[in-house]
């Protein structure tokens, strides 16, 4: 891989140390403001790439941090003291997360980080976060299968996205052929296990289930689109589930436009494509292809659209979209801060024992709340693309959906807990009444 | 306030007595049916569709169609529901009549996707026997997809009147599909519609036809043997259809890399930062694309024709630049000028994502190169189409080029023999930088196109810089034609290889086979011969 080079050139200034530096020239009292700062806030990490290619997403998960802690030093900070940011950019590069996570944790003494996005940057900096006991929140739908002490997941595990999303289809739309289309990585593989297992127990026979896999960054889709067309014309109902990942989705959907699939032969339902992603699509060939997450920035709220006003005011920007992971940060971050507040301390021990259990109130009108394996309480919501790269709602989970750290539909997983609370242990087997431990 | 209600009680006997006079025909179903759009629910929705559409009421076309287009206005207070045209002007769905305006409470009924299969449904027996050719043929195609026995009679009346033959057989077809699954349609009749569907010969009579379920004995035999030969059919025309898209994959292959093919195969230069020169003819056609959108929108169907001469002129003007600054004192050096452009190629996405934010950007399509046609029984989409006729222009341009100017022939006389060339008066270092900023000029044309099928984002040049090493190398290094062989005998394997081995297969596969291949011919395809190779 390239991304080795990176490192050099991606160092960013410390945001800390030139303005301590500046301050320390202008009144030459270097030492003491620098002192007393650092006792006087409390520090908080965000760790997503602000270069290389998963920017892209990343940028705008850094901006709402900022903004989050912004909104919160403007009602008194936490416990009272200021909270202070400290950014900095792992430029995509799964090696750096873990770098950039230890120079966290040991060099600026953050309380707390939030970051991440692929599946493989978290599994890069799991164990910098367990060697050194601190605290990461993830905002980001991810495959499951995982429940850390150190990890707090705010994104949908597969039953809070995937799941609840084939139930739509299989009812709504009566899909009974089904095409499981991915990127080739980890979370894409690992849902598609999941789901064709799901599928299967509901009487889905082989032949009715094509899976496949592309590169990263795929652009030419005109076989797979091909294929696609000739897998629907088999006299059912047809649709693709989508884990394609960020970038291929552009020429995707623009093969799809092009070759005359429209959402209401064979509609595409897909788990990574949300309001920032279609910022960069002309919409109009898409309308009608759906979405699942727990969060649209349509949703009717007092919460949202206060949230997306003060978000666009912050930003300077009234046009600036809101999205599913910014929502999950924004659940995250007030769950630390009550954590934080209900412990008045910020020792990670005492905060990781107090967060399960807290609520804190989502965008969408519902109260979100830490279970005991990490994961917490979501609505699910099937959106359809509208013409102006926004998502109308055509479907929502009756209540909020519990994430299940470990897939009940797959065999090595089935038996499996997570739970902090009573049995301190991420992966627990209810069969063998034992925990697995770490390493597995 | 008595005043008030006896007001209000005259105004509603006079509008009832209005509608019942004017419209005698309108009975209770048709108005409820319509209120039912006010529900915001959509079984309601699509029960009301059902209604509206059977109902023979002259507003059921206004109404579905209005559906069909978001401007069905419905006011979930007052449950009434209106018909904004596309001049502005509104009436009341339920009585056709003219209203001033539309409260500001409503908002256009919603759709779903199996909504929208029911409006296509209804739109199309409604407009069976429009005079327009083109939404009768529409019409007749979406009963075909529908096959609603409900649309049968609609299509027994239009058939008897219809002249035109195209409308006529997509009409027969449509009436095939119907009695294909109407359970109290006589044999003969099946049979006769099988054959029909047969001689379609296309994927979506293949759908119809392993779709219709239970059936008497004899249809079923006519249908698996009308399966056989269409099947048989459709596998040779997608041989035909790998072989355009490799044809496709082979031009975009080839337009990527024949900048390099002057920079890396021309002048020897390994070029780490042409993926950047596309990624800089890409945001061109952006820009240009903004500036047209905000203050000329007439012309944005000629955006790519004004960004092609832009994207060449910025694009060359930094290869110029940057052959002057950087690679000038690096020539001979191939490591050093690997390591050095690489690190370019870094400073330019970034200086990008700091100028145009990390997201993509939208560079739309011109209406020219959207959509599809169809060929027999392949589907040609305009946009690859158009790439293919542009890359094989620019190809042409670049190699008359190259023959039959004086820039070109100096060119040719540099690359061939520096010192000779220099003692015979050419200004090499001028040729350099011009050589250097043509190839970069031609990467950034290329942009202009991989705009049309690729994302505008800083990462755009990375994806196609592995690929177009790969296609000069294999086509010989220093031969355009063999960039030109190299690209489409690329594309065409990959292609032939995806269906069997699946994409990411299918990319090792080709890669391991160009490895076996430079093993055995490390000059590649084409090997330039003589003196050349010594230079």
């Amino acid at each position: 891989m390239h991304s080795k080079s990176t490192h050099d050139i991606a160092a960013p200034f410390s945001r800390r140390g030139v303005l301590a530096a500046t301050a320390g020239l202008m009144l030459g009292l270097a030492s003491i403001s620098g002192a007393k700062a650092a006792d006087d806030t409390i520090k908080v990490g965000v760790l997503h790439s602000l270069s290389g290619t998963m920017a892209i997403s990343e940028t705008t998960l850094k901006d709402t941090i900022l903004f989050l802690i912004d909104e919160q030093n403007k009602k008194g900070g936490v416990n009272g003291k200021k909270l202070e940011a400290v950014v900095v950019d792992p430029a995509s590069n799964w090696p750096l997360f873990a770098e950039k996570a230890r120079e966290l944790i040991t060099k600026d003494k953050v309380s707390v980080v939030f970051g991440c996005w692929t599946s493989v940057s978290r599994k890069s900096v799991l164990p910098v976060f367990k060697e050194l006991n601190s605290i990461l929140f993830y905002p980001v739908q991810y495959e499951g299968e995982e429940s850390e002490r150190n990890v707090f997941y705010t994104g949908a595990a597969p039953n809070q996205q995937a799941i609840p999303a084939v139930d739509y289809l299989m009812k709504d739309e009566k899909v009974k052929r089904w095409v499981l289309a991915g990127t080739d990585y980890v979370y894409p593989r690992t849902t598609n296990k999941i789901l064709e297992a799901y599928l299967k127990s509901k009487g889905v026979a082989q032949e009715d289930i094509m899976i496949n896999y592309t590169p990263f960054g795929h652009s030419d889709w005109q076989t797979i689109v091909a294929d696609i067309k000739k897998f629907g014309s088999a006299g059912k109902k047809t649709a693709v589930v989508s884990t394609i990942n960020g970038d291929a989705n552009v020429p995707f959907y623009k093969e799809l436009g092009n070759q005359g699939i429209k959402a209401k032969d064979i509609p595409v339902v897909a788990f990574s494509v949300g309001e920032e992603e279609l910022a960069g699509i002309d919409t109009k060939p898409l309308l009608g292809h759906l979405a699942a997450w727990n969060y649209f920035q349509s949703i009717k709220s007092p919460e949202n659209e206060k949230f997306i006003k003060a978000w666009q005011t912050y930003t300077k920007n009234p046009k600036r979209v809101t999205n599913d992971p910014m929502e999950a940060h924004v659940i995250g971050f007030d769950m630390w801060v009550k954590a934080v507040e209900k412990v008045k301390s910020t020792d990670p021990d005492k905060v990781i024992d107090a967060l399960p259990g807290i609520e804190a109130k989502n965008l969408t009108g519902g109260t979100s709340k830490m279970l005991p394996n990490h994961h917490i309480t979501k609505p699910v919501f099937i959106g359809e693309i509208k013409a102006n790269g926004q998502f109308d709602v055509v479907w929502k989970t009756p209540g909020l959906v519990a994430g299940d750290a470990w897939s009940k539909e797959l065999d090595g997983s089935k038996d499996l807990v997570g739970d902090w609370v009573g049995k301190k242990c991420g992966n627990f087997n209810t069969k063998t009444n034992k925990c697995l431990g770490s390493g597995s | 306030m008595p005043a008030n209600l006896s007001a209000r009680l005259c105004s509603l006997l006079l509008s009832l007595f209005l509608i019942a006079f004017a419209l005698p025909a309108l009975a209770g179903p048709f108005e409820d049916a319509v209120a039912k759009f006010a529900n915001d629910d959509y079984s309601d929705t699509e029960e009301a569709i059902g209604v509206v559409a059977g109902s023979g009421n002259k507003l059921a076309f206004p109404i579905i169609s209005a559906l069909q287009d978001g401007r069905l206005m419905a006011d979930p207070d007052s449950k009434k529901v209106y018909v904004t045209g596309t001049d502005g002007k509104s009436i009341d769905a339920a009585t056709g009549l003219a209203v001033a305006s539309v409260p500001d409470s409503a908002s256009a009924v919603r759709l779903n996707n199996r909504l929208r299969r029911s409006v296509d449904a209804a739109i199309g027996s409604l407009t069976l026997q429009s005079p327009d050719i083109g939404a009768r043929l529409q019409a007749a195609q979406s009963v075909f997809k529908s096959h609603e026995e409900t649309s049968l009679e609609a299509v027994d009346g239009a058939l008897a009147k219809e002249t035109n033959r195209s409308v006529k057989a997509a009409l027969g077809d449509a009436r095939a599909a119907i009695l294909l699954f109407k359970p109290d349609a006589t044999e003969v009749e099946k049979l006769e519609a099988v054959a029909t569907i047969k001689a379609r010969g296309d994927q979506e009579a293949m759908a119809l036809l392993t779709g219709m379920g239970d059936q008497p004995a004899s249809v079923t035999k006519a249908a698996a043997s009308a399966i056989g030969s269409i099947q048989s059919s459709l596998a040779v025309w997608s041989m035909v259809q790998n072989a355009w898209y490799g044809l496709s994959l082979g031009s975009v292959l080839l337009l990527a890399a024949i900048g390099l093919a002057i920079t890396f195969g021309v002048m020897g230069v390994i070029n780490m930062a042409h993926g950047e020169m596309v990624m800089i003819g890409a945001y061109t056609t952006f820009v240009v694309q903004e500036v047209i959108r905000t203050r000329y929108p007439g012309l944005f169907d000629y955006s790519l024709l004004i960004a092609v001469p832009l994207a060449f002129l910025v694009a060359g003007a930094l290869g110029v630049v940057i052959e002057r600054s950087i690679i000038r004192f690096l020539y001979g050096r191939p490591l050093e000028t690997l390591l050095a452009t690489w690190g370019l190629s870094l400073v330019l996405q970034q200086a990008v994502r700091t100028m145009f934010g990390p997201t993509n950007r939208e560079v739309g399509n011109p209406s020219w190169m959207s959509g599809a046609f169809e060929l027999g029984q392949i589907t040609i989409t305009y946009n690859r189409l158009w790439i293919l006729v542009f890359t094989l222009a620019v190809f042409v341009i670049l190699l008359a080029m190259l023959r039959y100017t004086a820039l070109g022939l100096e060119m040719r006389a540099v690359t061939q023999n520096r010192r000779m060339a220099a003692s015979m008066g050419i200004a090499t270092s001028r040729v350099d930088a011009l050589t250097f900023g043509l190839g970069s000029g031609i990467a950034g044309i290329a942009g202009v196109a991989l705009s049309q099928i690729d994302n505008v984002s800083p990462n755009l040049g990375q994806s196609y810089i592995i690929d177009s090493f790969m296609v000069v190398v294999f086509g010989g290094v220093g031969n355009l034609w063999g960039t030109l062989v190299g690209a489409f005998t690329l594309g065409i394997a990959n292609k032939f290889l995806e269906p069997v081995a699946g994409a990411v297969l299918g990319k090792i596969a080709i890669l391991v086979l160009i490895i076996l291949f430079i093993q055995k011919r490390p000059r590649g395809l084409f090997a330039l011969k003589g003196r050349a190779v010594e230079a």
